[in-house]
């Protein structure tokens, strides 16, 4: 597998915030131009003037009425939380960022 | 015969009969979940404390002579990606491993609402990723009809407990095939509803243009009951339809006279396993002496639906799978700072399938490759629904094989994604359409499998494919048990 793809690999693994090991960089390399190649198969057709479909039903959306319904409470929010404080969830410090 | 030998119609009339309880029916069940569970394993979570409540509860009300919904009492197995408050919801993956979701799915309310006792969640790929729920973080469900092979996926779990007479009926989802290819290879019913004929709410995410919540049973008829139950308009899915509910059991028992047939040529193609492409060719004639009229048809651009799904569908759950990062639930690593939590924690808590996808998605969705990769894809998504509507102006019901082949040996294809992907063949253009499509039993390979037929109607035609399923049923010699694995005993054997 080229070194290239590898950095590739990295790259769209960076933008995904996936941390993989060599192992899983090197396989993934691989499986990743596999799957990709037969996926290139959808340029093998025209589709000047065709518009893209990203749902299937051309109808409207549908507007619930504007009433107000009560929110899960804020302990049920946080009954899943690795880590929380009061009613915040907690996280590591979003200011010193060093890429893996 | 013993009560977990019944279809969930047979259980509904005898229990409205006041000739059995809901305690009884429970018991049924469950002795055989503990006969063969072992063998299988199949519930990622059993639930039978709540059930056995909701059973005394149907008895009670029952004694009342109070007014209950025909499927009172009738247990249920779900997929383990619906959420359930306060039980467990794992997805199948070390993510959710201990995820408590605080609501439940709008069709999981709607059970409990008519009072289905839920006997637990099923195993499934994580993430509803994959055809032989192998993909399973914490173990592989076999097949009942030959534990050395897969019950196909991703609802593996929900159609080899039916298949085993462990539930009456079961629910699942179906992004690219998800319902159809295990039930065909579990030798059971199993239907993919029109798009948003369900509502998705409390439906764990992955491919929100594609995934749709459908009912896995022993036949048409017991498949129409469960659809009645969980279809309707809900205000908390935007995407579900508004259309009335039909009583689609009233579908089975109607004439085909009239019927017009396609036989899809791609989806009993050369490639294909002969004797299922014969099982089904077989069954078309069956139609066609009840009165419909058969037709081959082609729907051109199905060879190109592999590709596009495999960009769409990866795409679409890269981005609903970026709320995994270890903050507000699931799955948490250390992390120094907020970047290294991210990916600590998804390059931990996701499988290797999950990975692939999330890769592939990001990958098609990124600068320099948006226009060639996600946006052709779903150009080419205009082409195939374009196909069916062509078709749907010449036909009613278009019909094929579910499968290329019967059901597979464990481990197979678990190493070339690939593979695994073509397994799905015949039931990604339908996801892609957004139209309903029903795998009913085509009987039995010379191996001993199971193979399945698969029906496609028009948007909001279930009713149709019920009709045309139920004709087949009638015309089968045997009753709907015999065709299933009812008869695995505690030895693991048929």
């Amino acid at each position: 597998m080229s070194d290239d793809f590898i950095r590739e690999v990295e790259h769209v693994a960076r933008l995904a915030r996936l941390s993989l090991s060599s192992e899983e960089k090197e396989l993934m390399a691989d499986q990743l131009s596999a799957i990709l190649e037969t996926a290139r198969k959808v340029r093998e057709i025209d589709t000047v003037g065709i518009e893209p479909t990203a749902h299937v039903f051309s109808i409207p959306a549908f507007l619930r009425e504007d009433v107000i319904y009560p929110s899960l409470p804020v302990e049920k929010v946080l009954q899943n939380a690795p880590k929380k404080m009061k009613s915040y969830f907690r996280v590591p410090s979003i200011t010193v960022i060093e890429e893996e | 015969m013993e009560l977990y030998q019944k279809t969930a119609a047979e259980l509904s009339r005898l229990l409205q009969d006041k000739e059995i309880t809901a305690v009884e029916v429970f018991n049924s069940f469950t002795e055989r979940i503990d006969e063969v569970d072992p063998h299988l394993k199949v519930f990622i979570t059993c639930t039978l404390d709540s059930a056995l409540e909701t059973a005394a509860a149907v008895d009670r009300r029952r004694m009342e002579n109070e007014e209950l919904h025909p499927l009172a009492g009738v247990p249920v197995a779900i997929k383990d990606n619906f959420c359930t408050e306060g039980i467990k919801t794992t997805c199948a993956s070390k993510m959710l491993e201990s995820y408590i979701p605080p609501y439940d799915a709008a069709v999981v309310e709607k059970l409990k609402r008519i009072g289905m006792p839920i006997l637990g969640k099923t195993n499934m790929d994580e993430f509803a990723m994959g055809s032989s729920t192998e993909n399973s973080a914490f173990f592989v469900t076999r097949n009942p009809w030959d534990l050395e092979r897969v019950p196909g996926g991703s609802s593996g779990g929900s159609a080899a407990a039916v298949a085993a007479g462990m539930v009456p009926l079961a629910l699942g989802s179906d992004t690219g095939g998800s319902i159809r290819q295990p039930a065909a290879l579990c030798g059971i019913t199993g239907l993919r509803p029109t798009y948003g004929r369900v509502s998705r709410y409390g439906l764990i995410a992955f491919a929100s243009s594609l995934d749709q919540i459908g009912p896995l049973a022993l036949n048409a008829l017991d498949c129409s009951l469960l659809l009645e139950v969980i279809a309707g308009y809900d205000q908390r899915d935007s995407t579900s339809l508004p259309h009335e509910v039909p009583q689609y059991s009233a579908a089975a028992g109607r004439e085909l006279e009239g019927v017009r047939i396609g036989l899809i040529e791609e989806n009993i193609s050369a490639n294909f396993d002969p004797e299922i492409k014969f099982a089904v060719l077989k069954m078309a004639a069956l139609l066609e002496e009840n009165g419909a009229r058969i037709t081959e048809v082609s729907l051109p651009h199905t060879d190109y639906g592999l590709s596009a799904y495999y960009l769409i569908a990866p795409s679409e759950a890269a981005s609903n799978l970026g709320r995994y990062d270890g903050v507000r639930y699931g799955y948490s690593a250390d992390g120094d700072n907020i970047i290294s939590l991210f990916s600590r924690t998804r390059g931990q808590g996701f499988g290797a399938e999950v990975k692939r996808r999330i890769m592939i998605g990001t990958y098609s969705l990124s600068a320099g490759y948006y226009d060639a990769y996600y946006l052709q894809a779903m150009k080419v998504r205009t082409l195939i629904r374009r196909d069916y509507e062509k078709a749907f102006q010449n036909f009613d019901i278009l019909v094929g094989a579910t499968t290329p082949t019967p059901a597979f040996k464990l481990g197979e294809k678990a190493d070339d994604p690939l593979k695994m992907y073509l397994s799905d063949v015949c039931n990604i253009t339908d996801a892609l359409a957004g139209v309903p499509s029903l795998s009913i039993p085509a009987g039995l390979h010379s191996s001993g499998l199971p193979m399945g037929m698969q029906l496609t109607a028009a948007p909001l035609n279930e009713g149709l494919l019920f009709q045309a399923a139920a004709v087949l049923e009638k015309c089968s010699d045997s009753p709907p048990q015999q065709r299933t694995a009812l008869n695995l005993t505690g030895r693991g054997e048929l």
